[in-house]
C-alpha cells in the first residue's frame, strides 16, 4: 500500500510578533495606490515588499504549480511569489506571504488556498501565508487590521484614485514628457508620510490635500490635441496589472491614446454595498445593514472631498462618477443582485465611460472568467443596443493568449475609434452633453 | 503614383497595387511558410519589374494582417488593420453589402457594415476570440487527418449524404470527433461535408452573438474562396445566398492601398528597409537540447541498447501471436513467437481507415510465411473493435492494458509508462504489478504526434526533417505548454520577434513534453522521481522524435529507457496478451477468406429512440455469402441487437425520470414557461410545485438535444461560456416556439445550505445566467421575463418577496398566506425528490452489491444529468457492467469536514463529500464530470483528486463539452476498470 497523508495545507501562522523578523511579500496591482499602502505597512512595523520580478519565469512557474484552468490572475500572483522564493533573494526562514480574500462566490476567495497548494508541491510549505481580508475568513492566517489601520489604507486608496486618474489625463498632453510622474512621485511621499504620522486622513486635512494635488496637476503645462479616448475595465486584477494585462495602458498610450481606468474606491464601495443589497433581497441581520450603510456613507464623503477638489479647477478635469450615479446607471440593465467578482459594478464602469466620452473600451479579462461570461461579454449586447456608439473589444488574457492577437484586436477598435475622432467631433460634443444630463440619476445606496 | 497594399496573414501574403484613377492593376496571393521577408522582396520587385519602375521612383505603401503588424512596425512603414481594411475595399467595391464574412488562416470575422434596426451605414465587427480555430488552419489540419488536399476535401463533400456532428470549438476538439469516425469507417464525403458545417457553426455561434446575418452577405478569403461546399453550408445554414466576389483574395490588400496615405517611398527604400529589418523583439528561450554533436552521440548510444529480441520469421515456426494496433494515425502490426521475440511487423500511416491496410497485412503475411500459424490475434486502439469485427480476432483490449503489457516485458520493474502517440497522452503509474493511476490527456490539450505533424506540414516540412532541425537549435523558443490552437499564435509570435525554424522545432519539441508534464500528468513535485516513478519507459511514435525524448529527459532531469520499438509497443503489447490467452487456434480469417473479403459502410440514423444516433452501418463479406456487420455511433444496443449485459442500475436515468413526471396542470393565471437547464435541474420540483399551486399551467422545456442547442446558439454572447449555459438559449427559444404567458428563470446567488461547506453559493454562471438572457436574447422581449433574485435559503424572507414581485409582474392579488402555503409545499416536493433520489441510489448499491457489481459514482453537477450534456456517459458505465449513482446521493452521509480548499458552492461541497464518502468502500469508485470553461472546476478537480489520492483511490476526470463521440472517454472507463480489477 502507498503511503497516505493528509492533502489539507496546514500553512505555519503568522504570529504578530513575526513581523519584527520577517519580510512580507505581496503582489503588485494598482501600481500608484500599492506605494502607498505599502509605507503604511511599514509605519506599523511590516516589512513588506510590493513584488516586481516579471518576466517569463513568472507565468512557468504559475503553470507549474496551479491548475492550468484556474483564472490567470492566480496564475500570476502565485507564480511571481514562487518566482521570488526561487531567486535567493530572501531568507526563506524569514519570509511570509501576503495574499488578499475577498471571499464572493468568485473563484478568487479560493486564491489563498491555490497559493497555499503551491508552496507545498514547490518546497515551501514552511513560509507563512496571511490573508488580508475584511471578511472574517481564515481566521488563524488573517493579518490583524487594526481601525486606524483600516482608515488608513481607505485613504491611501483614495488618494490613490485621484492620482491615478489625473495622471492618465494629463500625461497625454503634457509638454515636458514626465511632469506627472514627477507630481505622483511628489505626492506619493508627501501622502505617506502623512499617513505614517497619523496625518492626512480627517476630512480637512483630505481635502486640502486633494486640492493641492489637483493645483498641481493643473500646473502642468499641457497642450491640448486629439486623442483617441480609451476606457479600461474587467476583472480588477487584470484590470490593472500591467504584469496581467501585457501592458496595456503602456500599448494604448503608444497608440495616441488618453486612457480612463476607474478608480478602485468604486470596487470597494460596491464590495460594501453588496452586504445591503443581500439583506435586502433575501433578509438579514438590521445592525450589519446599519454598519454597512454607515461604512458606505464615510466613503461617500471622501468621494464628495475628491469631487469638490475636482470642481475647484472646473473644465481642466473630466470628474468620475459617484458610487450613486454609477449604481443609477445599470438600473435597467443589470441586476444589483449580480454581485461576484466585478458584478454589476464592471456593467456600470462601461456605461460610465461611454457617459463620458470613453465611449471606446477594452473589457480584459482572464480567459475562461466566470462573472465576466455574464456583467462583461454578457452585457455587451445590451450596452450597444442603449448606446450605439460604445465601441467595445474584449480581450482574453492567458499564458497562452498572445500579445500579438490581442493588439490586432485592439487596433481594430482603435481604428474604427480613431475613424469616428475624424469625422465627428463636433456631433460628439453636443452628444457628451446631453449624456451627462442623463447621468444624474442615481440610486439609493 | 501606384499605391501598394501588402496583407500578411499568418499563412499568406497577399498584394494589390491601385492606380492614380482608383484601379485595381495588380494583385497576387501565396503561402509565405513564415518567409515574411523574403517573400515580401520577391513581391515589391516583382511589381518594380511589371511596371518599368526604378528604384528612384515613388509609390505609396500600407501593410495589414495579422503577421503584418509586428513587420511594419520593424520597418517603420504605415499599417492598417485588416477588419478596417476590408470594410475600405468592400465601401469601394461592394457597396450594397450588408454583411461580410471573412475567414482567414487563422482568423475568422464578421463584419455588419448595416444596423440592424436602422438600416443605416455602420460598422459593427466581430473577430473571433483567441481560442476559437475554426478556420483555414482548421480546414487544412482536418484535410491531412484525411490524408487529402483542402481541395480535394471541396471535392469531396459535393457528394455527401448526411452530417455528422462535429465539435466546432476548435481544431483539438473537432478532431478527437473526426477520427473515431474514420476509424469505424463514416464514408470522406460525409465527413468532409461535415467539416465544413461545423466551420460555420463556429463562425455563427462565435461570432454572431445575437445579431442575424441578412441581407446581401460578401464571403471574403481564402477558405471561402477556395471551397465551393464551404460556401454552401453558409448558404443553407443561414438561409441567404452568399456572394463572394472577383479578388476575394486581395480585399484587405486592396483596403490597404485604398487607406489614405501621406507618405511616399522609394522602392529601393522598401526593398532596402524589407532586407535590413531586424526585429526590436526578442524572444524567451530555453537551452539548447544538444550542446554540441558529442552528446548528441553518447544520447543515441545509450538509447541504442534499449532493443526488443528479434527472431527470423523464415526459419521460426509453429504458433505465433498477431496484435494490432489500429491508432488514430497509424496502424501497428505485431508478430511474436512464444518466447515474446518479435518476428515481423509494419507500422504505417493508415489515411484514416485502417481496414485496407490490416487486409493487405494479413495477406501478404499468410503469403510470405506459409510456416507461421496464428495462435491467437488481439487488437487494440482506436480501431480496435472494427479490427476485432472485420477480421473475427479472437480479442480486444484497452490500449492502457496493451503498452503495460508490453512496458512490463521489456522491463519488469517499471513504475510509470509515458505514451505519446499520433492523437493520446497516456501515462499511468505501475504499482504492485497493476496500472494503479491512468493520466489521459484531456481533448483541449492534445499536443500530441499530430500536433507536431501539422505543424511540419505547415511550414513545409517532413515531420522527420522538422523534428531533426531542432536538435542543435541554440535558443528553442520557449513556447509554454498550451494547447494546439494557443500554440499556433505562440509560434506566430515567436516567428514575429525572429525564431528561426531550427529553434521553433525545438521549442515545439519541449511544449510536447511540458504540455504531458504538467497538463496532463500535473506533475506536482520538482522531484521527478516521486511525481513519475523510478523506472520510467517512454514509447509511442513521437518519441521517435529524438528532440522530443532530449527535451522529456533534460525537463525531468533523469534518463529514460525508450524501447527501439517504441511506436510499436501497442501491437507488441497485444500480442503479448494474445499469447497469455491463446486457446488451440486462432478465429482469425484465413487467406481464402481474406482473398473474398469485402467491406461496404453505410451511414443511417437510428430510429430506435430519441436521440436519433447517427450510425455508421459496416458490413464485412468473406465471400462464401457469409456477412457480419458492425455498428458503430451508437449509445445503447437498440441497433446492434445485442441482449444488454451491462447493469440497468443507472441513477442518471432514474433523476430524469423524475424530472419528466413534472407535468403542467392548467389553471387560472395562464402558462409559465420553465427552462430546464443548469440549478432547474434540481430545483424544478420546487418551483413547479410552487407555481402549480400558485394557478399557473407550468410548461418544461424538452429535455435538451442537438436542434434544440442550435436553434439558440445565435445569441450566445460568450463563446468560452461552458456547454450547459450555452444549451440555455436553445431552452429559452423552445419556449418560446410553445407561446407561454411568461418564463420563470430566477436569479440566484445563494442555493440551499446543506452544511457542508462554510458557504452556498452558486458558481457565477448558474447564478446570473437570466441576466445574460435578457440582455442578449432580442426575441425574449416580446414575452414576460421573470429572473428576479431569489433566496430560497431564507423561506419566511423567500415568501414575502415572491408574494411582492408575483403581484408586481401580474397585477393580481397573491395574499401572502396563500404564498406561503404554496412555498411549504414547494419545499416539501423538493425535500421529497432529493429523499428519492438518495433512497433509490441506496437500492442500486445493495442490488449492485448482491450482484456483485461495482458501483461508479458519477459525480458532476444536477444538470450534468442532461444527456445532451453527459452524451450517454451513464449508459457507457453501466454497459461496461457498473452502477452508477451521484454524488447528491451519498453526500447528505457526511458531515461537513476540513478541506483544503474555500468550500462555498452547495454542488461542489457535495464533490467532496462524495469523494470522502468512497474512502473505505472498495466496491465504489468516482468518476468527475467537468464541462469544458468551468473555472470552478480547475479547483474541485485539484481537490477531489486530493481526496481521493489521500484514501489510495484512482481518480478519473472526464471532460466534456459538445464533443459527441464517446471513444477517448471509453478508453478511460475501460482502463479504469482494469486498473480497478487487477
Amino acid at each position: 500500500m502507498k503511503e497516505l497523508k493528509s492533502h489539507i495545507i496546514a500553512s505555519r501562522p503568522f504570529k504578530d510578533e513575526m513581523k519584527k523578523t520577517y519580510t512580507i511579500l505581496a503582489p503588485d496591482m494598482v501600481h500608484i495606490h500599492f506605494c502607498i499602502l505599502k509605507n503604511i505597512f511599514l509605519s506599523y512595523g511590516y516589512n513588506l515588499e510590493i513584488l516586481s520580478n516579471k518576466g517569463p519565469a513568472v507565468a512557468e512557474e504559475g503553470l507549474k504549480y496551479v491548475h492550468n484552468d484556474t483564472c490567470y490572475p492566480a496564475l500570476l500572483v502565485i507564480g511571481q511569489m514562487i518566482d521570488a522564493l526561487n531567486s535567493g533573494k530572501y531568507d526563506l526562514e524569514r519570509t511570509a506571504v501576503l495574499i488578499t480574500q475577498t471571499g464572493g462566490g468568485c473563484r478568487a476567495s479560493n486564491y489563498i488556498h491555490l497559493l497555499k497548494k503551491a508552496l507545498r508541491k514547490a518546497g515551501y510549505e514552511n513560509i507563512p501565508v496571511i490573508s488580508f481580508n475584511i471578511s472574517g475568513l481564515e481566521k488563524e492566517s488573517s493579518l490583524k487590521l487594526s481601525l486606524p489601520m483600516l482608515v488608513k489604507f481607505i485613504t491611501a486608496l483614495c488618494y490613490g484614485d485621484l492620482l491615478m486618474l489625473l495622471k492618465n489625463q494629463t500625461e497625454p498632453y503634457e509638454t515636458k514628457k514626465g511632469e506627472s510622474d514627477k507630481v505622483v512621485s511628489k505626492w506619493v511621499k508627501i501622502l505617506s508620510e502623512q499617513l505614517k504620522n497619523g496625518k492626512g486622513w480627517m476630512p480637512a486635512a483630505l481635502e486640502k490635500n486633494m486640492k493641492e494635488i489637483v493645483k498641481d496637476f493643473v500646473a502642468i503645462e499641457r497642450l491640448i490635441a486629439p486623442k483617441i479616448k480609451v476606457g479600461i475595465v474587467g476583472e480588477i486584477y487584470v484590470k490593472y496589472s500591467s504584469l496581467a494585462n501585457n501592458d496595456l495602458e503602456d500599448f494604448l498610450k503608444s497608440q495616441n491614446c488618453e486612457i480612463n481606468v476607474p478608480g478602485i474606491m468604486g470596487f470597494i464601495s460596491f464590495k460594501i454595498d453588496n452586504r445591503i443589497e443581500d439583506i435586502k433581497l433575501y433578509g438579514g441581520s438590521k445592525i450589519k445593514k446599519i454598519v454597512c450603510k454607515a461604512l458606505l456613507a464615510i466613503l461617500r464623503r471622501t468621494e464628495t472631498i475628491m469631487h469638490k477638489a475636482l470642481d475647484e479647477y472646473k473644465g481642466h478635469y473630466q470628474k468620475p462618477a459617484t458610487y450613486a450615479e454609477l449604481k443609477g446607471m445599470v438600473k435597467n440593465v443589470i441586476g444589483y443582485g449580480a454581485k461576484m467578482g466585478e458584478g454589476w459594478l464592471l456593467t456600470a464602469e462601461m456605461i460610465e465611460l461611454v457617459h463620458s466620452g470613453y465611449e471606446n473600451i477594452v473589457c480584459a479579462q482572464p480567459f475562461g472568467c466566470l462573472p465576466n461570461h455574464i456583467v462583461g461579454k454578457g452585457m455587451i449586447r445590451k450596452i450597444r443596443t442603449i448606446y450605439p456608439k460604445a465601441n467595445i473589444v474584449p480581450i482574453d488574457y492567458d499564458p497562452g493568449a498572445t500579445r500579438v492577437n490581442q493588439e490586432n484586436r485592439i487596433k481594430l477598435m482603435l481604428a474604427v475609434a480613431a475613424e469616428r475622432l475624424r469625422s465627428d467631433d463636433v456631433i460628439k460634443e453636443t452628444e457628451l452633453h446631453t449624456s451627462k444630463e442623463k447621468s444624474k440619476e442615481t440610486a439609493e445606496v | 503614383m501606384l499605391n501598394i497594399g501588402l496583407d500578411i496573414g499568418s499563412t499568406t501574403i497577399k498584394s494589390a497595387v491601385i492606380n492614380e484613377d482608383g484601379e485595381l492593376v495588380f494583385d497576387s496571393y501565396e503561402r509565405h511558410f513564415s518567409e515574411i521577408p523574403p517573400k515580401a522582396t520577391a513581391l515589391i520587385k516583382n511589381i518594380k519589374n511589371k511596371f518599368d519602375l526604378t528604384d528612384d521612383d515613388d509609390v505609396k505603401i500600407c501593410i495589414s494582417g495579422s503577421a503584418g503588424m509586428g513587420f511594419a512596425e520593424d520597418i517603420g512603414f504605415p499599417f492598417v488593420q485588416e477588419v478596417y481594411a476590408t470594410r475600405t475595399a468592400v465601401l469601394k467595391n461592394a457597396p450594397e453589402t450588408d454583411t461580410v464574412i471573412e475567414l482567414g488562416g487563422e482568423d475568422a470575422k464578421i463584419l455588419f457594415l448595416t444596423g440592424e434596426e436602422t438600416g443605416e451605414k455602420e460598422l459593427e465587427v466581430r473577430m473571433n476570440g483567441s481560442c476559437a480555430g475554426g478556420t483555414g488552419a482548421f480546414i487544412d489540419q482536418m484535410a491531412t487527418l484525411l490524408g487529402i488536399t483542402p481541395d480535394e476535401m471541396d471535392n469531396e463533400a459535393k457528394s455527401y449524404e448526411k452530417i455528422y456532428v462535429i465539435a466546432s470549438r476548435c481544431g483539438v476538439f473537432a478532431k478527437s470527433d473526426i477520427q473515431p469516425l474514420l476509424n469505424q469507417g463514416a464514408r470522406i464525403p460525409d465527413i468532409s461535408a461535415s467539416i465544413f458545417y461545423a466551420v460555420v457553426n463556429q463562425t455563427v455561434a462565435g461570432l454572431a452573438q445575437g445579431r442575424q446575418i441578412k441581407g446581401n452577405v460578401l464571403y471574403l478569403g481564402g477558405p471561402l474562396t477556395f471551397h465551393s461546399q464551404l460556401r454552401k453550408a453558409f448558404d443553407t445554414t443561414l438561409g441567404i445566398k452568399g456572394f463572394c466576389p472577383k479578388n476575394s483574395l486581395s480585399y484587405v490588400a486592396i483596403g490597404a492601398a485604398l487607406a489614405p496615405q501621406e507618405k511616399t517611398y522609394k522602392i529601393g527604400e522598401i526593398l532596402k528597409a524589407i532586407t535590413e529589418r531586424r526585429s526590436s523583439r526578442s524572444y524567451k528561450f530555453a537551452e539548447p537540447l544538444f550542446a554540441d554533436e558529442k552528446e548528441y552521440k553518447e544520447f543515441t548510444e545509450r538509447h541504442s541498447l534499449d532493443k526488443v529480441e528479434r527472431a527470423d520469421p523464415k526459419t521460426a515456426d509453429g504458433n505465433v501471436y498477431l496484435g494490432i494496433d489500429a491508432g488514430s494515425t497509424t496502424l501497428k502490426c505485431a508478430v511474436t513467437d512464444k518466447d515474446g521475440k518479435l518476428l515481423y511487423y509494419i507500422y504505417r500511416s493508415n489515411s484514416g481507415n485502417p481496414v485496407p491496410y490490416v487486409l493487405e497485412f494479413l495477406k501478404n503475411f499468410y503469403k510470405e510465411y506459409p510456416n507461421l500459424k496464428i495462435a491467437a490475434a488481439a487488437a487494440t486502439g482506436y480501431g480496435e473493435e472494427i479490427i476485432k469485427n472485420a477480421f473475427s480476432l479472437d480479442f480486444g483490449l484497452v490500449e492502457t492494458v496493451a503498452h503495460f503489457y508490453a512496458a512490463k516485458h521489456f522491463k519488469p520493474d517499471v513504475d510509470f509508462i509515458l505514451d505519446i502517440g499520433g492523437q493520446d497522452i497516456k501515462c499511468f503509474k505501475i504499482a504492485n504489478g497493476a496500472i494503479d493511476n491512468i493520466f489521459l490527456n484531456e481533448a483541449c490539450s492534445s499536443g500530441c504526434g499530430s500536433f507536431l505533424q501539422t505543424f511540419a506540414g505547415a511550414l513545409n516540412y517532413s515531420i522527420e526533417d522538422f523534428a531533426k532541425l531542432g536538435l542543435f537549435a541554440k535558443a528553442p523558443v520557449e513556447l509554454g505548454s498550451r494547447c494546439t490552437v494557443f500554440m499556433n499564435s505562440s509560434v506566430k509570435q515567436a516567428q514575429k520577434d525572429g525564431a528561426t525554424i531550427d529553434n521553433i522545432s525545438a521549442g515545439l519539441s519541449m511544449s510536447v513534453v511540458k504540455n504531458a508534464l504538467y497538463k496532463v500528468i500535473r506533475a506536482t513535485t520538482k522531484d521527478a522521481t516521486v511525481a513519475l516513478g523510478k523506472h520510467i519507459v517512454v514509447q509511442g511514435g513521437t518519441f521517435f522524435n529524438d528532440a522530443v525524448l532530449r527535451a522529456f529527459e533534460k525537463e525531468i532531469g533523469m534518463n529514460v529507457v525508450r524501447p527501439d520499438i517504441a511506436g510499436l509497443m501497442g501491437a507488441y503489447g497485444a500480442a503479448l496478451y494474445a499469447q497469455e490467452r491463446a486457446g488451440e487456434k486462432s478465429t482469425v480469417l484465413g487467406l481464402e477468406e481474406l482473398e473474398n473479403f469485402k467491406h461496404e459502410v453505410k451511414a443511417v440514423t437510428c430510429k430506435g429512440c430519441t436521440n436519433n444516433c447517427k450510425l455508421t452501418i459496416n458490413t464485412f463479406e468473406n465471400g462464401e455469402g457469409e456477412k457480419r456487420r458492425y455498428i458503430a455511433g451508437n449509445r445503447c444496443d437498440f441497433p446492434t441487437g445485442k441482449k444488454n449485459e451491462g447493469s440497468k442500475l443507472d441513477l442518471y436515468e432514474y433523476k430524469l425520470k423524475l424530472l419528466s413526471e413534472y407535468k403542467g396542470v392548467k389553471g387560472s393565471k395562464g402558462r409559465i414557461g420553465i427552462p430546464l437547464v443548469l440549478n432547474m435541474y434540481e430545483l424544478l420540483p420546487f418551483w413547479h410545485t410552487l407555481l402549480t399551486e400558485l394557478g399557473f399551467e407550468v410548461v418544461v422545456s424538452p429535455f435538451s438535444n442537438r436542434k434544440l442547442y442550435l436553434e439558440g446558439q445565435q445569441s450566445i454572447p460568450s463563446d468560452t461560456v461552458c456547454f450547459p449555459a450555452k444549451l440555455v438559449h436553445g431552452h429559452i427559444e423552445a419556449l418560446l416556439k410553445e407561446g407561454v404567458d411568461a418564463i420563470f428563470y430566477p436569479c440566484m446567488t445563494y442555493n440551499l445550505d446543506e452544511g457542508l461547506g462554510d458557504n452556498h453559493y452558486n458558481c457565477p454562471v448558474v447564478a446570473y445566467y437570466p441576466e445574460v438572457l435578457q440582455a442578449n436574447v432580442k426575441s425574449l422581449a416580446k414575452t414576460k421575463f421573470i429572473y428576479d433574485y431569489f433566496g430560497i435559503h431564507k423561506p419566511k424572507e423567500f415568501c414575502k418577496k415572491f408574494t411582492e414581485k408575483m403581484n408586481e409582474h401580474f397585477g393580481v392579488g397573491f395574499r401572502l398566506s396563500e404564498v406561503k402555503k404554496a412555498v411549504s409545499d414547494a419545499y416539501a416536493e423538493y425535500f421529497d425528490h432529493m429523499k428519492k433520489v438518495r433512497e433509490k441510489g441506496a437500492e442500486y448499491v445493495d442490488k449492485a452489491r448482491r450482484e456483485g457489481r461495482h458501483i461508479i459514482i458519477l459525480a458532476g453537477r444536477p444538470y450534468h444529468v442532461d444527456p445532451e450534456i453527459n452524451h450517454g456517459i451513464n449508459k457507457l458505465i453501466t454497459s461496461l457492467g457498473a452502477a452508477v449513482i451521484t454524488e447528491d446521493s451519498v453526500s447528505y452521509e457526511m458531515e461537513k469536514f476540513k478541506v483544503g480548499v474555500l468550500n462555498q458552492w452547495t454542488y461542489h461541497s457535495r464533490l467532496y463529500a462524495a469523494a470522502k464518502y468512497i474512502a473505505n468502500k472498495p466496491d465504489m469508485d468516482l468518476v468527475q464530470l467537468v464541462s469544458f470553461g468551468c473555472g470552478v472546476d480547475a479547483i474541485t478537480t485539484d481537490e477531489t483528486r486530493a481526496i481521493l489520492d489521500s484514501e489510495g483511490k484512482i481518480y478519473t476526470q472526464i471532460k466534456i463539452d459538445e464533443i459527441t463521440n464517446l471513444g477517448a472517454v471509453k478508453i478511460r472507463l475501460r482502463s479504469l476498470f482494469s486498473a480497478i480489477s487487477t
